[in-house]
């Protein structure tokens, strides 16, 4: 029984059927990619383990609970954290309250009404953030403007609000889309640290395969709405189904 | 020096803003009573009164606003519901003012509960325009529909046959807090100038810092980073584990509240409540302090409102016969000349006047007079200091 279980999922947009029948299952402690040409309905996908969709047919389970139905909020307090495809961060804001506002979200919860406490009296937030931003190298930025960083920081920055939270499973929807090479090998070590340190589940979507060889410990393949196949990184390489997903059928 | 719960920066601060709100009534008085420029003086009770309540009413808004983000056009709705408790409390009970500025907050932040939960189900344009809608038909209740409970167009006021049953015999008949007459001014008069001291100011100045601290504290407190959070990027609260929609209602409630203080005060100064209070126009009123002063900040509404009113009351006394006095000394061509063009920024016309300001502020200055200021001091610093880099403070973001 794997920690996200996804069984006969459907979903429809008028004509387009984006997702049918998709049968998934991600194993705790497991890197597990998705991936699939443009189209294959990967982001589709995504948006319906974080609650942003609702699948027409099917069930996602999340630690043997249903996610369907509820809000991003509950989701993300279930202990699902993600990852956008273009860095989500308050760009308003410093580094460290970035972080901190993820920490007040992991102690507080959904909503807590404290107008009254000053939040630099608070102290262990303060030290968790500024914990989590040495873990990530990025101590030295702490009172930085986010929007004023590079993108490869606020991607960083993103994925140390969402490690703050301690999620069981973190989803990443395409974490280098946009980088350059240098930024991208970055990443995979930063994913791949974070891998090996913590006690974490991660499903990544990716395009770039070199990402997703790098990190992976299963792929799935999605093509027009459907897995093809789920296996190893080795498996996967050479398999001619997937060759022909990605490159058509062979003339 | 650190004082309750504030840090050292904060702290001087509020002790500046404590000092000029006491002392307002000597430092609006620059001018002696008898020089050509005493009309330029702002320190008489009635408009003194009215810097505070509007500043009351500015830093309010400026905790949804400036924080959040979402512009309400009918935070005049809660003033009048203000107005309205504190002159049914004189009918009923009498004229001390706090049982009227107790139901004033009460009910404003009832009624900010109903606006803002309907409201709040949408965000920017559309909030907008439901807060103003709400406001008009609060509006017109109060104009016609509802006028045993609010006199109509005549406006709410107290008769000699009002129950007002906690009056004794000795009691004041017009507003006042525990026996100290709002109306009632002492006057010091050193050489050629005219200081007023007046009750109703100070009760209203002390209030007003009252609730200046605790906007104070709400900024730097943690409900106040999930407001600007929730400015800056809703989604990725959402995706944070954060519900928003409670943060936004009570910062909704909070402002609805100080409004309906305000309002309350205005009817414990006066003892009227009207209609007109709540139209649109006032709603845009307060919209226009916060950004003049500079949205998001803390000194800004407080800002924007003293300016407003400022203009409101002394530039539009500047009428043609006064214009007349100031450039007699000009050929007489010249001076028609210079009057007619005048005319059309004073005097009744001091709302152009007050729209191109507005203008430039918003083009120039996006962050409100406080960001002028913090341009200025800037420039000196580094004056100072010999084009060194000063350190820039996290600005507050734009006002949109």
């Amino acid at each position: 029984m794997g920690i996200l279980e996804v069984k006969n999922v459907g979903k429809r947009f008028g004509g387009l059927q984006a997702l049918s029948d998709v049968n998934l299952s991600v194993q705790e402690h497991t890197v597990h990619a998705i991936i699939g040409p443009n189209g294959a309905g990967k982001s589709t996908l995504l948006n319906c383990f974080v609650g942003k969709l609702i699948p027409d047919t099917g069930s996602v389970m999340f630690n043997g609970q249903s996610v369907l139905g509820l809000k991003p909020h509950q989701i993300n307090q279930m202990g699902i954290s993600r990852v956008f495809q273009t860095p989500e961060i308050f760009s308003d804001l410093n580094v460290l309250e970035n972080v901190m506002i993820s920490c007040f979200a992991k102690r507080d919860g959904a909503f807590r009404l404290h107008p009254f406490e000053t939040v630099a009296h608070e102290v262990d937030i303060v030290e968790e953030a500024e914990q989590m931003l040495i873990d990530v190298n990025m101590i030295d930025k702490r009172h930085m403007n986010a929007a004023s960083m590079s993108r490869g920081d606020k991607r960083r920055l993103e994925m140390a609000m969402c490690l703050a939270q301690k999620p069981k499973l973190l989803l990443l929807d395409e974490p280098t889309a946009g980088m350059a090479r240098a930024d991208t090998n970055n990443t995979i070590d930063l994913l791949k640290e974070i891998n090996e340190k913590l006690d974490i589940t991660m499903a990544i979507i990716e395009h770039d395969m070199h990402v997703v060889f790098s990190l992976a410990d299963r792929i799935t393949v999605l093509a027009q709405g459907t897995p093809l196949v789920e296996d190893t990184p080795e498996n996967i390489k050479g398999h001619p189904k997937v060759k022909e997903a990605y490159l058509g059928e062979a003339a | 020096m650190k004082m309750l719960g504030l840090s050292k920066k904060d702290t001087t601060f509020l002790l500046i803003v404590i000092a000029l709100t006491l002392l307002t009534p000597i430092l609006l008085q620059p001018f002696p009573a008898s020089s050509t420029l005493a009309q330029f003086n702002a320190g008489y009770p009635d408009l003194m009164q009215r810097f505070a309540i509007f500043g009351i009413f500015a830093i309010g808004f400026n905790i949804l606003f400036g924080l959040t983000g979402y512009l309400s056009f009918g935070h005049a709705a809660f003033l009048g519901v203000g107005s309205y408790s504190v002159v049914w409390m004189y009918k009923l009970l009498g004229y001390n003012v706090v049982p009227g500025l107790i139901l004033a907050i009460i009910v404003s932040a009832l009624f900010a509960l109903l606006i803002g939960f309907v409201s709040l189900r949408r965000s920017g344009i559309y909030f907008s325009i439901l807060t103003l809608a709400f406001a008009q038909m609060c509006y017109n209740l109060a104009y016609s529909v509802l006028t045993p409970l609010t006199n109509g167009e005549t406006g709410l006021q107290v008769y000699t046959n009002d129950a007002q049953v906690l009056m004794g015999e000795n009691s004041p008949t017009s507003p006042h807090f525990f026996g100290i007459v709002m109306n009632e001014s002492a006057t010091w008069n050193v050489g050629g100038w005219q200081f007023v001291f007046n009750n109703g100011y100070y009760f209203t100045a002390i209030i007003a810092i009252l609730v200046f601290y605790l906007s104070l504290r709400i900024f730097r407190s943690p409900f106040g980073l999930m407001l600007r959070a929730i400015k800056t990027n809703q989604t990725r609260l959402n995706y944070t584990g954060i519900n928003t929609r409670p943060y936004t209602l009570a910062a909704f409630v909070i402002s609805g509240m100080y409004a309906g203080l305000a309002g309350g005060l205005m009817a414990s100064m006066d003892p009227l409540a009207g209609a007109e209070r709540m139209q649109w126009t006032a709603s845009g009123e307060v919209v226009l302090m916060v950004i003049l002063g500079g949205a998001g900040t803390l000194m800004g509404p407080i800002l924007g409102a003293g300016f407003i009113k400022y203009f409101e009351n002394i530039f539009s006394k500047i009428n043609d016969q006064v214009l007349h006095g100031w450039f007699a000394f000009l050929p007489d061509g010249l001076e028609n000349f210079l009057i007619g063009v005048s005319h059309f920024f004073v005097g009744k016309s001091w709302h152009l006047t007050l729209g191109l300001l507005f203008m430039l502020v918003v083009i120039f200055l996006p962050g409100g007079l406080v960001e002028g200021g913090q341009r200025i001091a800037n420039a000196f610093r580094k004056r100072k200091s010999g084009g060194d880099d000063a350190e820039t403070e996290a600005q507050p973001s734009a006002a949109e």
